[in-house]
């Protein structure tokens, strides 16, 4: 009885085809009028990355600026309104440029037409057209720097942002813009799910990525919108002094922080389901074993896509909404605890009594799970209201959002990048050095990050350029785990680049995964496969053969 | 382990900072086992189960029982750990009627404080021990935010509106008060000193802006004049605000040079700056405005203590 699935499976695939999505056509010509979703993401892929090495630069800049009171920089005084854009650069960058639309963009946008056994998107040219707004919206928003300046935090509160100087008109034009195309991007993978699944696949037959990308893609459609009135709103206010959100002509400030987190806060689900999507991938393959509770999985990513739109007002338990607000938000809030409660426990359930193997991506998935757990665990903190009191707005926050951001949906991104780096290039990286780079971000990940939640519960505010010397030791120890991420992601660049050199290698299914992606070529036709697959199994079934027939 | 929470924490200001850093590290040790129940399985599982080639795993699609468990558990917890949020959540929310009020006006990137009898002081304020206070807050620009780490509180404060905040210091001395919410260049600059009195100290600054002037005035320390102690009321009680020491014009004339001048009035007389016109002018500003300047100012009459007011006198002379 020979397993199906080993990692025997490396050889003996079927021939390279000479012609792929790659070479199909060739010329700079060729990639900007592509309407394949392969050539598109790839497109993303370059683009999210450089917005993510911009904001890592700018996040690299915020950490230097605090290792001492001092606040030098290379030997040049940083000033408090250098360090104010510093940070607010990072953060607008961090999550319009490159968070909410990576994973979306570049990875999903190749492999879930591929999962689902079709040629393409539902809509291709709609699908370039987003990817063109990223990049009117990036153009937008880098211009927004190099003509001025944007000091008002990622978050835009009024009525500092509706009367501070600046480009803050300009840069929430950007976030409009780059909100468009992410709603083709949501649009475009609804239909897709929708109408374009392979014969034979039903709705819980699809591999749990394109679950927890669909549940994305909900909100990215239904939420995106308020995010374009409100930024829309927070223009006319600068522009023309409607009184929407200033009070002294009769606005009221709170009002935008509703607005803003009607969006912002489902933004947080666009941004972790679809690392969430990866791990539910990366988990099966490498336990080979098929996934546990997949339709409790499949519920949850839903459910927590609901959830993400009654949650918001826990951003502001402290902002001046109703007091019975406020508590209902707290209890709704603990409702997000218990989905991402039952994902966790599902994977390390499906690692039980697996055949584990340490690849690069697997490594990924597990920090990921750490990582979340405490992203997650002090989320409680956060919930419960009379501990957010003394917590909110401290360094605590920041240290909770990015286990979740970065601790979280980055380290998926990493792992799901090394997974389908084989399927999109063709090429093998070097296994040995990516499993140190998965090491490194682990440790430099921890070291700039815990810091951050002892700073936090000690009182110290964020957004702040001078700190009281007390707190010193622990920002330089953050400053020097920054410089420990900055070296994991430097390597991880190499490697994956270095794979780039030598001539195509990879087999079709290099770590024989279930999933339809793995059963076209490595790098895929432009066609996608040969034939239509026909689905005869459900999703992750490790069986043998003479088992399932 | 208590030291664990004095390193997490800052120091314990009152009853109620007791209170939530009782359930901050109930919730803090919930969250190390409940991590240690993650990370301890993802470990041991992944040596446990390593790569053996030609292994065949079991097909476990799913297990209700367990299901149900790790979905109704974690409920019922969270249903718990909310309802003991909201309790101390409660009493923040709710002042005592019996408490003395204060209103603190904040702006970019200063606290005015105002007691009940009308004086009013500017990022210092001191408070009885074991007595509520309650701040009523608002802003005159943009968001702010009033967070005493020390007493575990803090809450915005929002122009065109009032917020509340209060508590109990039951810790004597010095605690730190600071900006919590992002107001733009010196928000990290925005902080001050909250110090906690017994009656005794406290009743001798109400009445007198406390005891600190007493050693500018006794000549021990030829360090400490009286000037000096007019430079410290001249910020604290925001004459900074209005008036500059180095000759620049702001809303009001500047003190530079102004003692023993003539001074140009709006109503085309002049006057001698000596000591009598310089009082009459913080406590009615209105009697005499200098040629160029709006009568924008408010008196200080029964606002500023004697000694604030010698110390004032004696800061411009220094000015000359």
């Amino acid at each position: 009885m020979e397993p199906v699935v080993t990692r025997s499976a490396r050889i003996g695939d079927r021939p390279r085809p000479k012609k792929n999505y790659l070479n199909e056509t060739r010329g700079v010509w060729s990639w900007m009028t592509t309407v394949d979703h392969k050539r598109i993401g790839i497109m993303y892929l370059v683009g999210t990355l450089s917005a993510f090495l911009l904001g890592g630069i700018f996040a690299l800049l915020v950490r230097l600026t605090l290792l001492t009171p001092a606040h030098k920089l290379f030997g040049m005084q940083v000033t408090a309104e250098t360090y104010n854009r510093f940070f607010t650069l990072h953060g607008a960058i961090m999550v319009f440029l490159f968070i909410i639309p990576s994973i979306p963009g570049s990875l999903t946008n190749f492999v879930l037409p591929l999962m689902l056994g079709a040629k393409d998107v539902a809509f291709p040219r709609l699908n370039l057209a987003s990817f063109y707004l990223w990049v009117v919206g990036a153009v937008m928003a880098i211009s927004s720097m190099i003509i001025g300046a944007v000091d008002t935090g990622w978050t835009f509160y009024t009525p500092y942002s509706t009367t501070t100087s600046g480009t803050v008109t300009l840069m929430t034009a950007a976030v409009f813009v780059l909100g468009f195309s992410s709603i083709f991007t949501g649009l475009n993978f609804i239909a897709t799910v929708h109408k374009l699944r392979a014969p034979g696949m039903g709705w819980f037959d699809m591999p749990l990525f394109v679950w927890s990308m669909y549940s994305t893609a909900l909100i990215q459609i239904l939420a995106t919108p308020v995010l374009g009135i409100t930024l829309v709103l927070l223009m006319l206010e600068r522009v023309f002094q409607i009184g929407i959100f200033d009070s002294r002509i009769g606005g009221d400030p709170v009002l935008f922080q509703h607005f803003f987190w009607f969006y912002s806060h489902p933004a947080v689900y666009i941004m972790i389901l679809p690392g969430m999507a990866i791990i539910s991938e990366l988990i099966p393959t490498f336990s080979r074993k098929t996934i546990f509770g997949y339709r409790a999985m499949a519920y949850a990513s839903v459910s927590l896509a609901l959830v993400s739109f009654i949650v918001w007002g826990h951003h502001m338990f402290v902002a001046g909404q109703s007091q019975l607000a406020t508590v209902i938000f707290s209890a709704l809030t603990f409702l997000v605890a218990i989905p991402s409660g039952v994902k966790v426990f599902n994977w390390l359930t499906t690692m039980y009594q697996g055949n584990i193997s340490l690849e690069t991506p697997m490594l990924y998935a597990i920090s990921f799970l750490m990582l979340f757990a405490i992203g997650g665990l002090t989320g409680i903190f956060l919930g419960t209201l009379s501990t957010d009191v003394h917590l909110t707005d401290t360094y605590f926050v920041v240290a909770h959002f990015h286990y979740v951001m970065m601790g979280s949906t980055v380290t998926a991104f990493i792992g799901g990048l090394y997974y389908w780096w084989p399927k999109m290039t063709g090429r093998m990286y070097a296994e040995r050095w990516g499993q140190v780079t998965a090491v490194i971000w682990f440790i430099g990940f921890n070291a700039t990050f815990l810091p951050q939640f002892i700073l936090g519960s000690r009182g110290m505010p964020r957004r702040y350029y001078n700190y009281l010397d007390q707190f010193q030791p622990l920002h330089a120890f953050s400053t020097v785990g920054s410089w420990i991420i900055g070296l994991s992601l430097f390597m991880t660049a190499a490697v994956l680049l270095a794979s780039l050199r030598k001539p195509a290698d990879a087999p079709d299914n290099p770590w024989g995964g279930t999933t339809l992606e793995w059963q076209t070529s490595s790098p895929p036709i432009t066609h996608n496969f040969e034939e239509q697959p026909v689905l005869e199994n459900e999703p992750y079934d490790y069986r043998p053969k003479a088992v399932t027939h | 382990m208590d030291w664990l929470r004095a390193w997490m924490m800052p120091p314990q200001g009152s009853e109620f900072a007791k209170e939530i850093d009782f359930v901050y590290m109930s919730l803090f040790w919930l969250s190390v086992a409940l991590f240690l129940m993650i990370a301890i399985p993802a470990v041991y599982f992944a040596w446990r189960y390593r790569y053996r080639p030609g292994r065949v795993t079991p097909h476990q699609t799913h297990n209700t029982l367990l299901e149900v468990i790790w979905t109704v558990g974690p409920l019922l917890l969270c249903v718990g750990i909310f309802f003991w949020g909201l309790n101390g959540w409660m009493k923040y929310e709710v002042a005592p009627g019996e408490s003395m009020e204060i209103s603190v006006t904040a702006k970019q990137w200063l606290w005015q404080f105002e007691y009940p009898d009308g004086s009013r002081t500017i990022n210092d304020i001191h408070v009885p021990v074991n007595k509520p206070v309650k701040f009523t807050m608002t802003s005159e620009d943009v968001l702010h935010d009033f967070y005493v780490p020390d007493m575990r509180v803090k809450h915005d404060i929002i122009p065109g509106r009032y917020t509340q905040i209060w508590f109990t210091p039951t810790v004597l001395g010095p605690h730190n008060f600071t900006c919590a919410e992002y107001c733009g260049k010196d928000h990290s600059g925005m902080h001050g000193i909250l110090t906690v009195d017994n009656d005794t100290d406290f009743a001798k600054w109400m009445e007198t802006g406390g005891t600190e002037w007493e050693d500018y005035f006794n000549g021990k320390d030829p360090k400490k004049t009286p000037a000096d102690w007019g430079k410290i009321t001249y910020e604290r009680v925001g004459c900074n605000s209005c008036h500059t020491t180095d000759g620049t014009k702001s809303k009001g004339p500047s003190w530079k040079g102004v003692y023993g001048s003539m001074v140009q009035l709006n109503n085309g007389m002049s006057v001698l700056a000596d000591e009598a016109y310089i009082r009459e002018s913080m406590m009615n500003p209105q009697a005499k405005v200098v040629k160029g300047f709006d009568p924008i100012m408010p008196t200080f009459q029964g606002l500023l203590k004697p000694n604030q007011q010698n110390g004032l006198v004696a800061y411009i002379e220094s000015l000359k």
